[in-house]
């Protein structure tokens, strides 16, 4: 056990918040990615942490709290991409798209304003990439709160949102109000993200919300398997993640470990690729006994 | 702003700002909004870790985003296309802060990498920066047509013979070379506004395909030149403007679309 | 036979263990308007990727004698059964049209005196003119196909595939698709093949008939194939033609499977 772990990881207490926070992101973040998986809306969900940020960016300037930063700032940009989106996924993107540029180009004006009028510095460093390991213990409560609002959320209008987000046209024929809930589920989203932002860094939030819903979606034949298995996988991954970051500081030379982030990122991307593995040896045998589809247009 | 040395920015943001109207009209027809997003930020990755080995940065961000490219284009096609493009987006980006907590690497240079830095061009780049950018237009000048045809009407093209997942391959090497030669100019961010709000806008103006491009090339330009004209008179970024403008202008062309629709 | 533009042979296709197509075969020559008729679900599509190259049948094969010279291509136009166009996409139904010309083709390109005359010609041939500057987006269903026509001959091919065009029309609509097919078909000289699951529209244009049930098919004249005889041979099934009023009807007898009769004729006569 000692290889593996190195000492002093279970007692150390910014390791034990870290590995808190961190299964509690991963739980919220799994959830909500099946859905935005499913409803092909990874690039809002991505989209949604870096406007989330800008957010950050924003609140570090102006003395206000992170909190109401990453938050307030994942729902304005959400409330934008409602608003301007449509129902054709490309438009969709592109309306995305179009508010993420205005919001990045805000970020990068906040951090010039950031570096020139304060005088601390790393705030680029933090913002984008933060930090798991030195998570401030004061937003651990309204983070739990607010995770479980979001989840609720999800919990309460799951049966509408699982129906409009496989097939829209049934669900307006069954009276449900599929504009309210495609909103609903966007605000939840921006704050699902936003809140892993604050605690993990951006990457980590995009990471956590696709890599272990991706992988989960690709192995389970449906929902309830695969939200299972996408919180599972989330956890695990997390936990995992922290501890190799851990570790790497007795690896690496410069006595500097790697970040958490890539790890917990490199363990979601190979988890997603092994996770491919079966359907390629299923394609592989069906190559040669049958005449597998070719070509075709997709 | 018009003084000697600021002549490299003009010409180098002259060229960013046809390149962008070029390849962003495909961006936007094709709805590849995310992967746009995505290989700049492997770019990022690949100069924080040639900054690391002591090579020069471009050649970093030119393989890194040709890997982002590759493997979009390679993970999506076995799976959701857009999640996936999530995930290579992400490694790229914990890659580039790996390589980052190894260096002690200065602010300002990070920043530069990332929002653009207005005087940050020397006039030994230009020389690259144009040529780069002509094989960009010369490459989709050449697949223009099965561009065209594989955008609109998948089906219909690969009864012609044509690939739509070569083709979709080859468009995103292009974004890759359009990435790697912008980022000394606008940033590896703002690029990709460039990439979208123009060409957007250029869409509600018209519905004939050269002339939307034409119109997609002038409003970059637009963008482009008072960003940059604003960000020197400011000192804010250049990145700052060009993502404000660009949505802009995005708003602007809705609003001339929905107001078409309504009076005529 | 030198005016043999499509010939097709012994083709079967099998997916996972389940055979989708069996020993199909059949021929059609030069300028011939010939329905696929089969019920959905019956391999219709599956057959039709098959002639496109799209799919690799598990044995048999198919053959264009004629072959176009001039590009390898093979000398077919297709029309698919659903294409979404975004209303935004900035492309004119002629440019859709012209892209008919040549829009497999690499390199630069400026459209000659010539080619801008084959796009009018092709749009007034379709009665496409009126619509012609909208974007394809926004034109309806009727149009759009018009255009789609007009984009997949305005090369000559020597064959045209429609898959499923008249599912989704209205009775009007219908016949004025099959009334310009038949007009294009006899005067371009270009042979047609069309899949539908309901005949009787096709009736009075219709050459030849290939009548797919079961992954297995019987071709030939509207008189040779729909008779109570063949179909019963080929059904496995005891089914009864009727013709009345000029209209056809396949029915089954009581407690039969009618899952693959075309459906216009699902009822039984007790």
């Amino acid at each position: 056990m000692h290889f593996l772990v190195e000492p002093g990881f279970w007692s150390n207490q910014p390791v034990r918040t870290a590995l808190l926070v961190g299964a509690l992101s991963a739980i919220v973040s799994a959830v909500i990615g099946v859905f935005t998986i499913l409803r092909s809306q990874s690039f809002a969900g991505h989209a949604l942490t870096d406007v989330a940020t800008t957010g950050g960016s924003g609140a570090f300037l102006f003395g206000l709290s992170p909190l109401l930063g990453f938050v307030g700032g994942g729902l304005l940009g959400a409330g934008a991409m409602d608003a301007i989106g449509v129902q054709r996924v490309r438009s969709r993107d592109l309306a995305t798209g179009i508010v993420l540029g205005a919001a990045t180009g805000l970020s990068a004006l906040f951090l010039y304003l950031d570096a020139t009028t304060t005088s601390t510095t790393g705030a680029v460093q933090q913002v984008l990439f933060g930090s798991i390991f030195t998570v401030d213990r004061s937003l651990l409560v309204p983070m739990v709160a607010l995770s479980a609002l979001v989840l609720v959320c999800v919990g309460t209008i799951y049966r509408p949102l699982l129906l409009s987000s496989v097939s829209p046209e049934l669900a307006r024929a069954r009276t449900i109000p599929v504009r309210l809930v495609s909103l609903l589920f966007i605000l939840a989203l921006a704050v699902s993200v936003g809140l892993t932002a604050i605690v993990t860094g951006s990457i980590l939030s995009t990471a956590l919300l696709l890599g272990p819903a991706a992988t989960a979606l690709r192995l389970s034949r449906n929902l309830r398997g695969a939200l299972i298995l996408s919180v599972t996988l989330g956890v695990i991954t997390t936990c995992l993640g922290i501890l190799l970051a851990y570790d790497s500081s007795a690896w690496v030379s410069s006595g500097q470990g790697l970040p958490v982030s890539f790890f917990i990122v490199l363990v979601t991307f190979l988890g997603y690729l092994v996770a491919g593995v079966p359907a390629l040896q299923r394609r592989v045998k069906g190559a040669t006994v049958d005449a597998a589809p070719t070509g075709g247009c997709h | 702003m018009f003084s000697n040395f600021m002549v490299t920015t003009w010409e180098s943001a002259t060229i960013v700002a046809l390149v962008a109207g070029v390849v962003g009209f495909f961006v936007v027809l094709r709805g590849v909004a995310f992967p746009a997003h995505a290989i700049p930020n492997g770019a990022f990755a690949g100069a924080a870790g040639a900054n690391l080995i002591g090579i020069n940065p471009l050649i970093g961000l030119g393989v890194f985003s040709l890997g982002a490219a590759l493997g979009i284009n390679g993970l999506g096609r076995r799976g959701r296309a857009d999640a996936v493009t999530g995930l290579v987006l992400v490694m790229m980006l914990a890659l580039g802060a790996a390589f980052l907590s190894q260096t002690t690497e200065y602010e300002p240079q990070i920043f530069s990498l990332l929002f653009g830095e207005v005087l940050g061009v020397s006039s030994s780049q230009i020389a690259p920066i144009a040529v780069m950018g002509l094989l960009c237009v010369v490459a989709v000048g050449v697949l223009y047509r099965p561009l065209m045809l594989t955008s609109i009407v998948p089906d219909i093209a690969a009864a012609r013979g044509l690939r739509p997942q070569r083709i979709e391959l080859a468009f995103l090497v292009v974004v890759a070379l359009a990435t790697t030669m912008t980022v000394p100019v606008v940033g590896a961010l703002l690029m990709y506004s460039l990439m979208m709000g123009p060409p957007a806008a250029a869409r509600s103006f018209t519905s004939r395909p050269g002339l939307a491009m034409g119109l997609s090339v002038a409003f970059s330009l637009l963008v482009v030149w008072s960003s940059i004209a604003s960000a020197f008179q400011t000192n804010w970024p250049v990145g700052f403007f060009v993502g404000t403008f660009s949505a802009g202008l995005f708003g602007l062309g809705r609003l001339y679309a929905w107001w078409q629709r309504r009076f005529r | 036979m030198s005016n043999v533009v499509l010939s097709v042979t012994n083709v079967g296709v099998s997916f996972a263990g389940r055979q989708v197509l069996d020993d199909v075969s059949f021929e059609i020559r030069q300028g011939e308007f010939t329905g696929l008729i089969g019920s959905n679900g019956v391999g219709k599509t599956t057959l039709l990727r098959v002639i496109l190259g799209a799919q690799r049948p598990s044995h048999g094969g198919v053959q264009f004698p004629i072959q176009d010279q001039a590009t390898r291509n093979r000398p077919l136009g297709y029309v698919p059964q659903k294409v979404v166009l975004d209303p935004d996409v900035p492309m004119r139904a002629r440019d859709l049209v012209a892209l008919g010309l040549d829009g497999q083709r690499f390199g630069f390109c400026r459209r000659t005196k010539a080619q801008r005359a084959a796009v009018e010609q092709a749009l007034r041939d379709v009665d496409a003119v009126d619509f012609a500057d909208a974007r394809v987006g926004t034109l309806s269903g009727g149009q759009q196909q018009r255009i789609l026509i007009a984009h997949a001959l305005i090369s000559h091919p020597s064959l045209l595939l429609m898959d499923e065009p008249l599912a989704n029309l209205d009775p009007k609509s219908v016949q004025e698709i099959v009334a310009l097919l038949d007009r294009l078909s006899k005067e371009q000289g270009v042979a047609i093949l069309l899949s539908a699951h309901e005949m009787n529209a096709l009736l009075p244009v219709m050459d030849r008939i290939v009548y797919l049930t079961g992954g297995r098919a019987a071709s030939g004249t509207t008189d040779e194939v729909v008779r109570s005889d063949v179909l019963t041979a080929l059904y496995g099934h005891h089914v009864d033609v009727l013709k009345l009023h000029g209209r056809v009807l396949v029915v089954a007898e009581p407690g039969q499977d009618k899952s693959d009769i075309p459906d216009h004729a699902n009822y039984t006569i007790s």
